[in-house]
């Protein structure tokens, strides 16, 4: 069985965001790049996967500049088999990923896609469920568990309330929320061994796929800052404050 | 212009997301729909039906839309949209499973948890984990939107629309339901209550979390909720994770308990109208949000505040 798992490059999850002063969108220049979070739980789940014998190969892809490939070699030091860059540095809509995606699948024929539930830039989460759509598949959204066997995923969904189980015919789409797994860290051997795993680029034009924008955005601007309040001295103080000044109680 | 609004709801009762996205439709255009897809779910579709400013209700059953399954959601709503210019989902978890798809569908983007109607083609989102405001101008002729529905206020109740049946789409044979597990509990739900208490990571265990949290929010009639790091730790189950990537509250009253205050967190709950921190370390960043801070151990603070609480007939 042969998984294929979309990576993305994001800013780091640890890096403070700042928004332009022009207000054209948020400081991107000189700050640490990483595999977005969601995305890194697929690659760990695509990886177990194959560790347990139930998937024979995982494959890695990436759409976006040419920087993506270190994302794509942190997938290939976690464990992925090889790699695929769909190149352009043109920043793209959920949609248009989904339609590159879709493109990627048809060449590459995977059993399951797995990734992220949403990247932590646009935070959209609309990319696996588009690319399920597109291709007519079965989907299953914010994943605590993944089970394969028969030709059907058992999946575990984190929903409002508790949890849904659901059994998808393969292939299907499932996208990763954070309690899927942890996943680990590349040791140094294996970032010296996914430096010789075959990564192939390719251009986002030579897929032939519409990706021209829907969206225009006219501007990016900073949420309005709530400004702190006081320090109350003790727990009387607090329940007065909040019943005579805040009048919540 | 005509908008469908999809309700959300769990079969039985009408959440009140749903009459918080009429509002947040009713800016767009006074011909609102809204769309009822579950089974057994006349009721609901009849409280539908009062939230005043909606022109009718749309009312589709069958047991794949009862178990919520994306795949028969996209059949029915897709095929809708030929009536509709735009479409409004509230941004739950059951919401954002299925709008992308109608997007695809209808080969549109979807504006995703808008927090702004600026015009009929113009939203506000937030991205980044809430610490950016995209404004984006959408060129599809048909809008996909999901809405936050703490960005608005509920739309009010009191209308009487006539509810129409329309038939369920055939179902989907590749997705199959296999259970759900819900956890049934008598405090109000966590997006809805207007009193929310959290705990953090400074519970240490699923236990104390149990013992701290829980008898502070009953004594409030609050709902509970947690931080990722609770949350991560097994301290609370995970549909009670407030943040970025859990749910997103605006209460009347937040109260953390030993949550220090990460960025993932507070876009969870910045926009709650009053905010209360209880945390030992004065220079935890919730400070800097919390209208009320008080620099305390939770454990001598809580039992405290409950003693103080009891005293105003709390």
């Amino acid at each position: 069985m042969k998984v294929l798992v979309p990576v993305k490059r994001v800013i780091d999850y640890n890096v403070k965001v700042r928004v332009k002063p022009d207000q054209t969108g948020v400081d991107l220049a000189n700050v640490k790049m990483s595999m977005n979070p969601f995305c890194e739980i697929a690659v760990e789940e695509a990886v177990r996967l194959r560790e347990k014998g139930v998937a024979t190969e995982v494959v890695a892809v990436s759409i976006g500049p040419a920087q993506a490939q270190e994302t794509l070699r942190t997938a290939l030091a976690m464990g992925a088999d090889r790699a695929i860059l769909v190149q352009t540095d043109q920043d793209l809509e959920p949609l248009a990923v989904a339609k590159a995606l879709k493109a990627v699948v048809g060449e590459e024929r995977p059993d399951l896609v797995v990734m992220g539930k949403q990247a932590i830039d646009g935070d959209n989460n609309a990319t696996g469920q588009m690319l399920a759509a597109l291709l007519d598949w079965p989907q299953a959204t914010f994943a605590s568990a993944i089970e394969v066997s028969g030709g059907k995923a058992k999946v575990t969904r984190e929903v409002d309330g508790g949890l849904q189980t659901v059994d998808l015919d393969l292939p299907a789409v499932v996208t990763a929320d954070l309690r899927l797994n942890e996943p680990r860290y590349a040791s140094l051997p294996n970032i010296m061994k996914a430096k010789k795993k075959p990564l192939d680029v390719k251009e986002l034009a030579s897929l032939g796929v519409d990706v021209s924008p829907h969206l225009k955005v006219l501007k990016v601007t900073e949420p309005p800052k709530r400004g702190g309040g006081v320090k109350v001295e003790n727990a009387a103080d607090l329940v007065m404050k909040l019943k005579n000044e805040a009048g919540v109680l | 212009m005509a908008v469908l609004v999809i309700a959300d709801h769990d079969n039985a009762t009408l959440k009140e997301d749903t009459a918080k996205t009429v509002t947040a439709a009713l800016k767009l255009s006074n011909e609102v729909d809204v769309l009822v897809a579950g089974q057994g779910c006349k009721a609901v579709a009849d409280a539908a039906a009062r939230i005043v400013g909606v022109r009718k209700v749309l009312l589709a059953e069958s047991a794949e839309l009862g178990q919520g399954l994306a795949e028969a959601m996209e059949a029915l709503v897709a095929p809708l949209m030929a009536n509709y210019d735009a479409v409004l989902t509230p941004a739950t978890s059951q919401g954002k499973n299925f709008s992308p798809r109608v997007a695809a569908k209808l080969d549109v983007a979807q504006v995703s948890d808008v927090v702004e109607i600026v015009d009929a083609s113009t939203f506000v989102r937030p991205i980044y984990a809430g610490n950016a405001l995209e404004t984006v101008q959408s060129s599809d002729a048909k809008k996909v939107l999901t809405v936050r529905p703490t960005a608005f206020k509920a739309a009010a109740d009191g209308g009487s629309a006539p509810v129409e049946t329309i038939a369920a789409p055939s179902a989907p044979a590749k997705t199959h339901f296999v259970d759900q597990k819900l956890v049934k509990s008598a405090r109000p739900e966590l997006t809805a209550a207007k009193i929310v208490v959290s705990g953090g990571r400074a519970m240490g265990s699923a236990d104390e979390f149990q013992r701290v949290i829980e008898p502070l929010a009953d004594k409030l009639g609050a709902a509970v909720g947690a931080s990722r790091a609770a949350v991560d730790a097994g301290y609370a189950p995970n549909d009670y994770q407030v943040g970025q990537t859990g749910k997103v509250v605006a209460p009347d009253l937040y109260v953390a308990i030993g949550i220090s205050g990460a960025i993932q967190h507070l876009a969870g709950m910045k926009d709650s109208k009053t905010i209360v921190a209880i945390n030992k370390d004065p220079d935890a960043p919730i400070f800097q949000v919390a209208d009320y801070g008080l620099v305390a151990d939770y454990k001598t603070a809580v039992p405290e505040l409950m003693d103080e609480l009891s005293k105003v007939g709390k």
